[in-house]
C-alpha cells in the first residue's frame, strides 16, 4: 500500500526565507543615549532623580522577558547588543530582514520636553548603532505617542531615513488611537508611507483594564490582547482608514487567535449601529483585512493543532499574518514548528516572508 | 395587546420550554419607582439630590428599547410584568426567566445610598415581579463597592431562593478578582448564589484599557473586552481556589472570545506561573469549571461552519453556555433566530434549558 507520507519538516526548505517582524533593540541604560541627548537632559539625568523612561512593560527577570542565553554578559539587558542579535537570530535563522521594535517607554514621560528629547535620542541611537551597522535591519520610529503633534514632528524629522519602516505605538494609551486627537499622527505616518506598529505594552498612567489595575503581571500580559481589540475598534470606528486610505497598521505581539470571533462581533455591531459612524462604509472585517496585519508570536495556540488551522481559515485571508520571533522575549510556542509546519507551503511562505515584504515594502534581495 | 411585530405574537404554545438568563425588569421613571420602597429620610434624599453614579460615559445611540415591547399602558418597555408575561413569557414558553434590573443602585458614589437603593430595588423586585409571576427569578442588587454592606444584603435575602445570583456591573472599580470583593464571594458561596456580571452599567471609567472611545458603537463592542479582563482577574487572583463552589456568570458579553482567551491565558501562565503560585491548575481548567456565559449578543460568523468550529473549540465548556434574550432591549436575540446556524438538537436543549437549569437548580416544569 502506498500512501503519501505526512508532511515533515524535512520536506521544507532547510533554510526558509524569513522576514522577522518583531525583534527588540532595548536601550541598555540611559547613558547609552547620552551621545544623542542635549546637554540639558544629560544634566537632568546625571544630577537629579530623573533617569529617563524608567517604566517597562517587561520586568527584567520575568521568564517572558528574556529567553535563556539572550542576556549579554555582566547581567546586561537582553536585546541590547547587536552582536548577540546577529548570532542568535539573524544568522542562524537566515533572516532576510528583521524589523526592530524598541519599547523604550516614551509614553510614560508626561513632561513633553523630556518625551521629545528622549524619543529623538532613541531614534538617533537606532540609526547610528543599529540601522547603519546592519543592512538586514529595519526599525520603528519611537515617538511621544501621547502628544500626537510632537510625534508627527519627530516622524517628519527622521521619516525619510530608509531604515525606518514603522512608527512604534504602545498598545496601551491614554485615549484610543482612533480619536481625532491622533489624526495628525496618522497623517504623518501615511504621508511617509510608514506602518503604524501597535505593540504590546505601554505605560500611559491609566489602567490596562476597564475595571482598573490588576494585581499580577500575568493578568496584564494575558489581558493585553483585549487592549489590542479596543484599539482596532477605535481606529476602524473613527474612520481612520477612510481618512487615510493608504494607511497600514500592524498589531505586534498581541496574538491573533482572538481575531475571527472579534471580527464576527464587530461586524454584527457595525451592521446594527452603522448609522452612528456613517463614514465606515464596509464591515469592519473588510477594513481589517485590507489595512491590518498581525505578528504570530505569541502564538496563543490551542492544544489541538486542528483548531489552530481552523482559526487560520476563519481569518478569511492569507495576507494577515506576519512571521515574528519576538526576540529576545520568550514564549512557549515556536512559530515555525507550531504554526508554519501545519500549513500548506504556499501559505507558510506568505506568512514567513511574502506578507511582510508587501506590507513593509521591502525590496527583494537575492534568494540565496 | 399592541401587535407591531406579528411574528412575535403568533407562537405555538406547545413549543419546547426555555430558560432565559437575561430578562430586564425596568424601573418606570427610574428612581421614582423606588420611592415607595425607601425610608422617609432616603426618599427625601433621592428627591432632593437624586441618585448619583459616576458620570461622563453616556453616548448618543439612536437605539433604545424595542418599540414592540412598549406596553399599551404607555409605561416604559420592560416595566410591566403583565405585558412581559403576555408579550414574551407566554408566546415563547419561557419556563424560567432570570431578571436583571439595570437600576444603577449598586454603583452609587454615596455608599450608604447604594445600600439603601439596593434594598429598595430588591423589595421592588419581590413585590412587583417575583410575587406576581412564579416563572421569574431575580438577580440580587448589591452595593458591590461596599462589600460589608453587600454581604448584609445577601444575608438579608438568603432564605428567598427566588434570588439566584448577585449582580455586578460590567466594570466594577477594581478587577473582579481583587481581594476587596472576596467577602461578597464568600457570602455567595455560603448561600449558593452565583456571581453575575452584566455588561455596561459603569460610567465612571472607560470601557477600554486605553481610555474613552468616542462612539456608542465602540461602547457596545466593549463589554467583550471588559469581561475578559474580569475573568482573567478572577482566575489569576485565585478566587476559584479560595471558593471552590463559586461560579461567575457573564451576561451580555457574547462568548466567542472564550476559547482564544483560554489559549492565551494558558500559554502565558506556562511561563509566568511562579508569580501566582496559588494557582494549582491551568487557567483554562478553572474557566471550564467556574465560568458560565449567556449567549446574547450571539457572535455571527461569516460562514456557518465557523460557528460549529467555535462550539468545537469550546469542548466541554458548551455545558456552560446558556440562552439569553436581553428582552426588551433593542439588540435582543429572538429565541427562534438567535443561532446563525442549526446546531445539534442535543446541544440546543442544553443551551436553551438544561445548562441553566443545572446551574440555577431550576425545576423541569
Amino acid at each position: 500500500m502506498i500512501e503519501a507520507p505526512a508532511a515533515t519538516p524535512g520536506d521544507r526548505p532547510t533554510r526558509r526565507l524569513l522576514i522577522d517582524c518583531d525583534l527588540h533593540n532595548n536601550v541598555p541604560n540611559v547613558q547609552a543615549l547620552f551621545p544623542y541627548l542635549p546637554a540639558l537632559w544629560r544634566e537632568h539625568i546625571t544630577q537629579t532623580l530623573f533617569k529617563g523612561a524608567g517604566e517597562t512593560s517587561y520586568p527584567k527577570n520575568a521568564p517572558t522577558t528574556a529567553r535563556p542565553g539572550s542576556r549579554p554578559a555582566d547581567d546586561g539587558v537582553a536585546g541590547s547588543e547587536l552582536a548577540l542579535l546577529r548570532e542568535q537570530v539573524l544568522d542562524p535563522l537566515g533572516v532576510e530582514y528583521g524589523i526592530l521594535n524598541c519599547p523604550y517607554a516614551i509614553d510614560s514621560l508626561h513632561n513633553p520636553d523630556a518625551a521629545i528629547a528622549l524619543a529623538s535620542a532613541v531614534n538617533d541611537w537606532q540609526i547610528a548603532e543599529w540601522l547603519d551597522q546592519e543592512p538586514r535591519l529595519r526599525a520603528s520610529i519611537v515617538v511621544p505617542s501621547q502628544l500626537p503633534a510632537l510625534a508627527a514632528r519627530e516622524i517628519d524629522r527622521v521619516g525619510q531615513h530608509p531604515g525606518f519602516v514603522q512608527v512604534f505605538l504602545p498598545v496601551r494609551s491614554q485615549l484610543p488611537y482612533g480619536s481625532r486627537l491622533f489624526h495628525p499622527l496618522w497623517e504623518a505616518i501615511a504621508r511617509h508611507d510608514l506602518v503604524g506598529g501597535i505593540h504590546f505594552g505601554g505605560a500611559p498612567g491609566n489602567p490596562p483594564t476597564p475595571s482598573g489595575w490588576p494585581s499580577y503581571y500575568l493578568e496584564e500580559y494575558a489581558g493585553m490582547a483585549q487592549v489590542f481589540q479596543s484599539q482596532i475598534v477605535s481606529i476602524v470606528s473613527e474612520g481612520v482608514f477612510d481618512q487615510f486610505p493608504t494607511l497600514r497598521v500592524a498589531l505586534i505581539e498581541g496574538g491573533f487567535t482572538w481575531l475571527p470571533s472579534f471580527m464576527w462581533r464587530f461586524d454584527k455591531e457595525w451592521r446594527n449601529l452603522r448609522r452612528l459612524v456613517p463614514w465606515v462604509k464596509r464591515p469592519p472585517s473588510a477594513y481589517i483585512r485590507e489595512h491590518v496585519r498581525l505578528t504570530i508570536q505569541p502564538l496563543d495556540a490551542p492544544s489541538d493543532p486542528r483548531h489552530l488551522v481552523q482559526i487560520i481559515e476563519q481569518l478569511g485571508s492569507d495576507d494577515l499574518l506576519l512571521y515574528a520571533t519576538d526576540y529576545p522575549h520568550r514564549h512557549v510556542a515556536d512559530p515555525a514548528q507550531d504554526l508554519l509546519a501545519h500549513l500548506p507551503e504556499p501559505l507558510a511562505r506568505k506568512i514567513a516572508v511574502e506578507n511582510a515584504r508587501a506590507f513593509y515594502r521591502l525590496p527583494l534581495k537575492s534568494e540565496e | 395587546m399592541v401587535a407591531t411585530m406579528p411574528r412575535w405574537e403568533m407562537r405555538d404554545r406547545t413549543r419546547p420550554a426555555l430558560i432565559d438568563c437575561d430578562l430586564h425588569n425596568e424601573l418606570h421613571g427610574d428612581a421614582q419607582a423606588l420611592l415607595p420602597y425607601l425610608p422617609a429620610r432616603w426618599r427625601q434624599h433621592v428627591e432632593t439630590f437624586g441618585p448619583r453614579a459616576p458620570a461622563g460615559g453616556f453616548y448618543p445611540r439612536f437605539m433604545d428599547h424595542r418599540e414592540d415591547a412598549r406596553p399599551p399602558s404607555g409605561r416604559r418597555s420592560g416595566s410591566d410584568v403583565a405585558f412581559t408575561r403576555a408579550h414574551y413569557l407566554d408566546p415563547f414558553n419561557v419556563a424560567h426567566g432570570i431578571l436583571i434590573p439595570l437600576s444603577g443602585a449598586g454603583g452609587q458614589q454615596n455608599l450608604e445610598l447604594s445600600a439603601v437603593l439596593s434594598r429598595a430595588v430588591n423589595e421592588w423586585q419581590v413585590a412587583e415581579w417575583l410575587d406576581p409571576e412564579p416563572r421569574l427569578h431575580a438577580s440580587l442588587t448589591i452595593p458591590f463597592e461596599d462589600p460589608p454592606a453587600a454581604v448584609a444584603e445577601i444575608r438579608h435575602w438568603a432564605s428567598d431562593r427566588r434570588f439566584v445570583q448577585v449582580q455586578f456591573s460590567g466594570r466594577p472599580h477594581e478587577p473582579m478578582g481583587r481581594r476587596k470583593y472576596w467577602p461578597i464571594y464568600e457570602a455567595c458561596a455560603e448561600n449558593h448564589l452565583q456571581v453575575m456580571s452584566h455588561a455596561f452599567g459603569s460610567y465612571g471609567q472607560p470601557i477600554t484599557g486605553a481610555g474613552w472611545p468616542s462612539f456608542y458603537l465602540e461602547e457596545h463592542v466593549g463589554p467583550a473586552q471588559a469581561m475578559q479582563a474580569n475573568i482573567i482577574s478572577m482566575v489569576v487572583e485565585g478566587v476559584f481556589e479560595r471558593f471552590p463552589g463559586l461560579n461567575v456568570v457573564s451576561v451580555e458579553n457574547g462568548f466567542g472570545w472564550l476559547p482564544s482567551l483560554m489559549w492565551r491565558l494558558d500559554s502565558s501562565w506556562k511561563l509566568l506561573h511562579a508569580e501566582a503560585p496559588h494557582l494549582k491548575r491551568l487557567p483554562s481548567e478553572y474557566i471550564r469549571e467556574h465560568v458560565y456565559l449567556s449567549t446574547q449578543p450571539m457572535e455571527e460568523p461569516h460562514r456557518p461552519r465557523h460557528f460549529l468550529q467555535l462550539l468545537d473549540h469550546f469542548g466541554d465548556a458548551v455545558d456552560h453556555l446558556m440562552f439569553a434574550s436581553d428582552y426588551p432591549h433593542w439588540d435582543a436575540d429572538d429565541p427562534d433566530e438567535a443561532f446563525p446556524v442549526q446546531i445539534p438538537p442535543e446541544l440546543e436543549r442544553k443551551i436553551y434549558y438544561e445548562n441553566a437549569a443545572k446551574l440555577y437548580g431550576l425545576g423541569k416544569d
